[in-house]
């Protein structure tokens, strides 16, 4: 079973610029498609020192059972630049969307009510397994790992 | 028999949407780095005594004429904190006369980021002609006692008597990356309905920063 989660690596290496609405429809569906969020920027050391902990996760599963969507809080003004050369130094292969909706106060309860905003921060869901789990600060990679294993998807039996 | 699995099913399937819905009330508390809380609305902040970029140490209480003060933890190598540098700037140049200087503090562990040492709060404090005193929280007590967990960072203190109780938590405004499109002025808005002798609406703002450096951590 655990080997039907597994998979190769995501197609996406453009950085799609987002707004609010674009995560909130990831966020609403009901599939059984656990999706990772995970909140970083390049200017972030301590997201720097776990970026490519996710990355290697998420090219490690198959992207219909486990979804990243590696969630860039740069500046849209940095897109082409600092963020362009940090995924294309670091050869990420993850999807990579920037959200450019500035007024933070209006969205980051919506990811999660104890979410103070700093970053990093990671949000894992699963509807149908009603599953939910979020991360404020660098996650224990261990643990986290461990975590995503039982967070892969059984498909629900009639 | 086949009904009955259907409507367990429909149950099921209603107990997913009601409970995405609802946000999932559960989340991950274990996991979870509580963050230190801090203060809240409408506690009495202890003073402190801060090394200023001038030399000087400050403190609230130096300033007998004040009705508060609007304190920033904010630094050196946070882009976030570049971004709104000359904002805080122009909050000090607009309510400092009103009775609500600013008070900068940077909280970070200076051996993490050579750009936020003393010497490097000095050399931009001096570039950018900051008329506010530029603090640097060494023990980093005052910065745990207020529950900072990143930069930039406001607190709107208001003088009653020898207190100062806390107003606002939170961001400066709604758009951290363009200033011209700005729509609330969270930081404002609070001083002029303190100002006006109001409460202030809308006391807390969560807003995206970068993560205060603690030492040893």
């Amino acid at each position: 079973m655990y080997g039907t989660c597994l998979g190769t690596y995501g197609q996406n290496r453009k950085v799609e610029i987002v707004k609010f609405e674009h995560l909130q429809k990831v966020l609403n569906q009901v599939s059984d498609t656990t999706v990772v969020l995970h909140f970083w920027a390049t200017w972030c050391r301590p997201c720097m020192e776990e970026l490519l902990f996710f990355e290697e996760l998420s090219t490690t599963y198959n992207p219909q059972k486990i979804k990243f969507i590696l969630v860039s809080m740069d500046f849209v003004k940095d897109a082409e630049t600092s963020l362009k050369n940090v995924i294309e130094r670091n050869k990420i292969k993850s999807k990579v969307v920037l959200l450019d909706e500035p007024d933070y106060n209006s969205w980051i309860d919506l990811i999660d009510k104890e979410w103070s905003g700093t970053i990093p921060a990671t949000l894992v869901l699963n509807a149908n397994l009603r599953k939910r789990k979020f991360y404020e600060g660098k996650v224990n990679m261990t643990s986290f790992s461990d975590e995503l294993k039982k967070m892969c998807p059984v498909t629900i039996q009639n | 028999m086949k009904t009955h699995i259907k409507n367990i099913k429909t149950i099921f399937l209603l107990g997913v949407v009601l409970s995405s819905l609802f946000g999932f009330t559960q989340s991950g508390e274990e996991n979870r780095q509580k963050a230190d809380k801090g203060y809240a609305i409408g506690d009495v902040i202890t003073d402190f005594k801060l090394r200023s970029t001038s030399g000087s140490f400050v403190s609230m209480a130096d300033n007998r004429s004040v009705k508060g003060y609007i304190i920033v933890f904010t630094c050196n190598h946070c882009p976030f904190s570049k971004a709104y540098e000359s904002r805080i700037m122009a909050l000090d140049k607009k309510f400092a006369s009103q009775g609500y200087p600013v008070i900068a503090i940077n909280p970070n562990d200076p051996s993490a980021y050579e750009e936020d040492s003393f010497e490097n709060m000095q050399v931009v404090a001096k570039a950018k002609g900051y008329t506010f005193p530029y603090l640097q929280d060494e023990s980093q007590l005052t910065s745990k006692a207020f529950g900072v967990s990143r930069t930039p960072s406001v607190y709107v203190v208001k003088k009653e008597g020898d207190k100062f109780i806390l107003q606002y938590i939170g961001g400066i405004d709604d758009n951290t990356q363009d200033a011209n499109a700005v729509t609330k002025r969270y930081v404002e808005d609070a001083i002029n309905n303190l100002l006006a002798g109001r409460p202030v609406v809308g006391n807390f703002t969560k807003t995206v920063g970068c993560a205060v450096k603690w030492k040893g951590v």
